[in-house]
């Protein structure tokens, strides 16, 4: 790209998984193969499995700001907050009114609808006591909003609302934002409060796509044929975007240069993905990124553990990057399970450090690699030493046929 | 219920709504909004845990009564006088 305003970087990164609250001890237990699912209870499901954070949302809210919004909110604004800290950004210089919030989320509201549903059930369904908190919790901007409440953002901000590839489709509108000159610095990324609705895991259920498994480390299977289903997680992953000339100026330290991008759409059918068009996704993206798929040395895929969207992804892989044994396939849910709005994030972010160590972290409990999804560049359980990483295509699809890729470079001063 | 477990009541329900704050010192006299942090969804707050506690039903026009620990209590009295702490 010739214009070095369009060029946009990633400068910090700020995130909880189920398995780290950070980049570095999530990284470190990527490569150590450790997972964050664990045992989980919820109303009216009982006992089941979940990805479940840990971070501390009093290290940058008040007790009160954390009753008032969401888990959502708490997620994103310590996603945020520790992405700014990790940018080196001197935040009091910042303009808050060049700066803007575009955070994805497969859902938002269910969960403080249905809290306050089970909370009038105990009145008789007396909606007099309907909390006055409900609307501003469950606007659809609400986790991107309480964001600037709290770095004091006067920009724009909102939320993307792409099923699970909505990750993906907030660092695209961030880089948007940027590449517009709508702002100067984009705060960008996914969050999900998903574990605490009870209907999420009802409907995977109902679907017959809800994973289940004696050893809640071992419940999350993409590509296995011992797989059964998705195991819900929640999570958040935002970063800094700056155009590359703004970051260079102040000395940051780049994580990678967002240089290929596509999002489109199945129009198939509601559940059930799409190889063709997913396919045409990546090839968007690399053709955007100016190269062809032997450039890409990471490709973190979106796998979900449903035999349908393993088989279905891997035929699209497949037919983009053929047998190529240089590739390295990995898949993050095999850690963390699907952390929804946030899962494109994170799965993008817990590969960025391989830019520096040159390692592709693993897909993790695949014992018995499904034939169908036949895919040899797929690394299993260990991780794999590559001899380069200089592109990582990040891969992120959701119900409705949405599809999304994002591919990122590593940045070598050129 | 008492003046004394009124203004229990109403502690408590300030302890939750107002979580950051040391309300050991809150003087009954003095409106809330000027010892603590305390906006109008939180003075909602106050008016919705009384509703689902006690059915207690406060219209708008009444709101005023609630400016203090001391107009509270005073104000509630009559309202809760046959309830249980």
């Amino acid at each position: 790209m010739s214009d070095p305003n369009q060029r946009i970087v990633i400068t910090g990164i700020g995130l909880t998984a189920p398995n780290g609250n950070s980049l570095a001890e999530y990284r470190a237990n990527l490569l150590a193969g450790k997972s964050g699912v664990s045992k989980y209870e919820i109303r009216y499901i009982g006992e089941t499995l979940a990805g479940v954070c840990n971070f501390d949302p009093l290290k940058y809210q008040k007790r009160k700001d954390v009753r008032r919004g969401t888990r959502a909110g708490s997620i994103a604004i310590y996603c945020a907050n520790e992405a700014v800290q990790h940018s080196g950004l001197n935040w009091a210089e910042v303009r808050k009114d060049r700066a803007g919030v575009f955070i994805g989320i497969t859902e938002h509201g269910n969960v403080e609808t249905e809290n306050e549903i089970f909370e009038i059930s105990k009145f008789n369904y007396d909606t007099s006591v309907w909390t006055h908190h409900h609307n501003p919790r469950t606007v659809a901007n609400s986790p991107a909003g309480e964001v600037t409440l709290s770095l004091g953002i006067t920009g724009p901000h909102l939320c993307i609302g792409a099923a699970c590839a909505a990750g993906n489709a907030g660092f695209i509108q961030g880089l948007q934002m940027l590449r517009l000159g709508e702002v100067d610095l984009a705060i960008a990324g996914g969050v999900s409060e998903s574990i605490h609705t009870f209907g999420i895991f009802a409907g995977f259920k109902s679907q017959g796509a809800l994973a289940t498994n004696s050893e809640p480390t071992r419940a999350s299977r993409p590509f296995d044929l011992d797989r059964n289903g998705i195991v819900v997680a929640e999570g958040g992953g935002l970063v800094t975007l700056e155009r590359l000339p703004d970051a260079l100026k102040r000395g940051a330290k780049i994580y990678g240069e967002i240089v290929g991008h596509a999002m489109n759409s199945d129009a198939t059918d509601f559940v059930l993905p799409d190889p063709t068009r997913q396919a045409e996704c990546m090839s968007l993206a690399l053709s955007r990124a100016g190269i062809g798929p032997e450039a890409i040395d990471i490709l973190s895929s979106h796998a979900t553990a449903t035999e349908q969207g393993d088989i279905e992804e891997s035929l699209a892989i497949h037919k983009v990057f053929g047998d190529r044994a240089s590739l390295a396939i990995n898949n993050t849910k095999s850690f963390i399970g699907h952390a929804m709005g946030a899962a494109g994030a994170l799965e993008l972010l817990g590969n960025l450090p391989a830019f520096d160590d040159l390692m592709a972290h693993a897909t993790i409990n695949l014992d018995r690699p499904d034939p169908r999804c036949a895919l040899p560049q797929i690394v299993a359980n260990t991780p794999r030493k590559m001899d380069r990483v200089e592109y990582i295509l990040n891969n992120s699809f959701g119900m409705l046929g949405i599809n999304s890729a994002t591919i990122v470079k590593r940045y070598s001063g050129e | 219920m008492s003046a004394d477990q009124i203004r229990q009541v109403i502690m408590k329900i300030l302890c939750r709504i107002a979580p950051d704050n040391d309300l050991t010192a809150l003087k009954d006299e003095v409106p809330f909004r000027e010892q603590m942090e305390l906006d109008s969804m939180d003075f909602l707050d106050i008016v919705m845990e009384l509703r689902k506690a006690y059915r207690v039903q406060i219209p708008e026009e009444d709101y005023g009564f609630l400016s203090t620990m001391a107009s509270t209590v005073q104000y509630l009295i009559p309202k809760l006088q046959t309830a249980t702490a």
